[in-house]
């Protein structure tokens, strides 16, 4: 017994982190020569070790003036976390004339101790400095004109992709881009119709109060047929489009890169860019403007149901619309949602041919792209609004 | 400090076991057992079910019928607390090394530490560096694992597998797409585990030097009759098997129609 210490700390197995029921032990002792004795016993394991750690290192801290031997006679077992304990013990700094040292080590403990030098591993693994603001402000530059130079490229490959496919339509995978099609519109209609309809009672009901109030109601026929058709209509289809489709096709992309399947395809001597780009982008063109055409009739049933409740009659609603709505309203929407889909399958296939390696870069080329997609339909939507009122449309 | 391997009772007995997808069974009524400290390893021809007996054997796919016993416990269709127990006296390898990209090494191999023990901070990245130091990877703590070659991740993913000492390593294809050099280094440092930590080994692999090298025994697998085609020494199925298709795949010979 040493000064008052606890004799005995023992370490019984909770049952949350045990898988057997053995324990670990760290006596106090004073040796035949009166210097500092720590005996460890029982099973030294990551289960056992974790409490005795702290205390076996204070006892070194108090015993810092004088010789401190750690007895492992009675140590029944010793695995990796057992070493890292008695490493750890060795490792600390002291004065040359108060050593730590291990004694009456078991052969198989010996085993698992030659490989480490407890004096190396005193210095912390090697640390990686973080580039400093210079270097990071340097290669966030150097980034921006990397991507915008891959941007311009992308975009004139793609421009030639296309041209290539419409002077060699039979160039064309078109049964890929009848997948892609079927996947990106076909599949989207249910969603498409719920928003749509919804979209449709929304502008109805909402104006239809108001308007009731001077006996306009009539006239909710023209606010839903032409936001529908000008706006809404291609405006949320695309938006759709580019939550489903546009981050579908960057991680569709995206791990084909990351699993090297584009440096495939590009050593058998195949464009990635005709190959999975152009069928993307011309199944976008077509599908993006059906889906609107469906978007707008469904709104449209969303309004008209709306106004029936107010005892405005069908065929009144219709006939409100066809004189409301001109064939360049409905021609000049569907003109922007093929737009918005070359756009959404533009961004998409950028993003997924500019991921980088790993299971995040896909999730990062995924919210990029419809991050992306969106913000530029709202914006082509403002410039297709400035456009359309100067050209009268 | 294990026992010694052959006087002890198996450590994984497989019993009855038959499994398969979609009710059609790729391997039937499978018999074998794994003693404590040995190398055992699981050939066969392509397609034939070694990587899918794999991962029946640490519980990711259920069998259609028999049983799987680690350490004494019946592991098959356990599920809770008795699961997770039996979970931990293992460690799974996987073929591409499965690392999590967004960690460095020292933190991969934290993981398990973290999440099972309760070891001061300090503690738990000690072990974890000395994990990295037994596969050679003293330096590169600090490392992603994009940043470090094919190699160097399989090393990481058993030093990661390793974390808590596991009684068993099981190890999907360890040599695979690696270059002869990095191929031996792995395999010694299998014997080295071996030898040192006694920890079983239960290997998939179709590198003929790494099986002749590692392995204390091995069980073939065929395709045609479901079932186990050899089993023993490898060297003493090369040279002295019945089977002129185990003769031939230790001898790495062609098949006559070829």
């Amino acid at each position: 017994m040493i000064n008052g210490l606890p004799r005995r700390f023992r370490v019984l197995m909770d049952k949350k982190t045990s898988v057997n029921q053995d324990s670990a032990q760290l006596d106090v002792a004073s040796g035949p020569n009166g210097e500092c004795m720590l005996v460890l016993s029982g099973r030294l394991d990551a289960y056992t070790v974790g409490p005795l750690w702290s205390h076996a290192r204070d006892l070194l801290i108090r015993y810092s003036g004088q010789p401190v031997q750690v007895d492992l006679a009675a140590v029944a077992y010793c695995d990796g976390a057992g070493v890292a304990l008695l490493l750890d013990l060795l490792r600390q700094p002291r004065d040359p004339a108060a050593p730590v040292a291990l004694a009456n080590v078991p052969p198989k403990v010996a085993q698992l101790l030659e490989p480490f030098d407890a004096q190396a591993l005193a210095a912390p693994p090697p640390d990686r400095s973080p580039p400093g603001l210079r270097q990071r402000l340097g290669e966030g530059v150097h980034d921006l004109g990397r991507d915008l130079y891959n941007h311009v490229v992308f975009v004139g490959e793609a421009t030639a992709a296309l041209f290539h496919g419409l002077i060699h339509p039979s160039r064309v995978r078109w049964k890929d881009a009848l997948r892609i099609a079927q996947e990106a519109g076909v599949n989207a209609l249910p969603i498409v119709a719920l928003i749509a309809f919804l979209m449709g009672v929304i502008l109805a009901f909402q104006s239809a109060v108001a308007m009731k109030q001077f006996g306009a109601e009539i006239f909710v026929a023209n606010l839903v047929a032409l936001s529908l058709f000008r706006e809404l209509g291609p405006l949320m289809t695309a938006i759709l489009l580019a939550g489903r489709s546009a981050s579908a096709f960057a991680a569709e992309i995206g791990t084909m890169k990351v699993n090297e399947e584009l440096n495939a395809l590009t050593t058998m001597g195949l464009d990635p860019v005709r190959f999975l780009v152009v069928t993307r982008v011309m199944a976008a063109v077509i599908v993006a403007p059906l889906l609107t055409i469906f978007a707008d009739l469904v709104g449209l049933m969303g309004g008209a149901l709306v106004m029936m409740t107010f005892d405005v009659p069908l065929v009144a609603f219709m006939n409100q619309v066809s004189q409301a709505v001109s064939p360049s309203d409905f021609l000049g929407g569907l003109f922007k949602a093929a737009v918005f889909g070359l756009v959404i399958a533009g961004v998409g296939c950028l993003r997924g041919l500019e991921t980088r390696t790993g299971a995040s870069a896909v999730g990062v080329s995924t919210t990029r792209a419809v991050v992306s997609a969106i913000i530029l339909i709202v914006v082509l939507d403002g410039l297709f609004a400035v456009i359309f009122f100067h050209l009268g449309i | 400090m294990p026992s010694d391997p052959q006087s002890s009772p198996a450590i994984i007995q497989v019993r009855d076991l038959t499994l398969g997808f979609g009710g059609r069974p790729l391997l039937k009524d499978l018999c074998f057992d794994i003693a404590p400290g040995e190398i055992f390893v699981i050939l066969g021809g392509s397609g034939c079910g070694k990587s899918t007996l794999l991962k029946h054997l640490i519980g990711l796919y259920e069998p259609m019928a028999g049983s799987v016993t680690i350490g004494g416990e019946v592991f098959t269709g356990t599920e809770g607390q008795a699961r997770r127990d039996i979970l931990r006296r293992f460690g799974v390898m996987y073929q591409m090394g499965a690392l999590f990209g967004s960690m460095t090494l020292l933190d991969n191999v934290r993981l398990p530490l973290e999440e099972f023990t309760d070891l001061p901070d300090e503690a738990m990245d000690l072990v974890a560096r000395l994990k990295l130091q037994l596969v050679g990877l003293a330096g590169f703590e600090r490392h992603l694992p994009a940043e470090i070659s094919g190699g160097m991740q399989k090393r990481t993913a058993i030093a990661r597998a390793m974390a808590l000492d596991p009684d068993i390593l099981f190890l999907d294809e360890p040599s695979a797409g690696l270059d002869p050099i990095t191929s031996a280094e792995l395999d010694q440092l299998i014997l080295r585990l071996s030898r040192i930590l006694g920890i079983t080994f239960v290997v998939v692999t179709h590198e003929l030097p790494s099986i002749f090298t590692i392995a204390d025994r091995v069980i073939m697998l065929d395709k045609e009759t479901q079932g186990i085609l050899a089993e023993g020494d490898p060297a003493q199925l090369r040279d002295h098997s019945e089977h002129p298709w185990v003769r031939r795949f230790f001898n790495r010979e062609a098949t006559e129609a070829s």
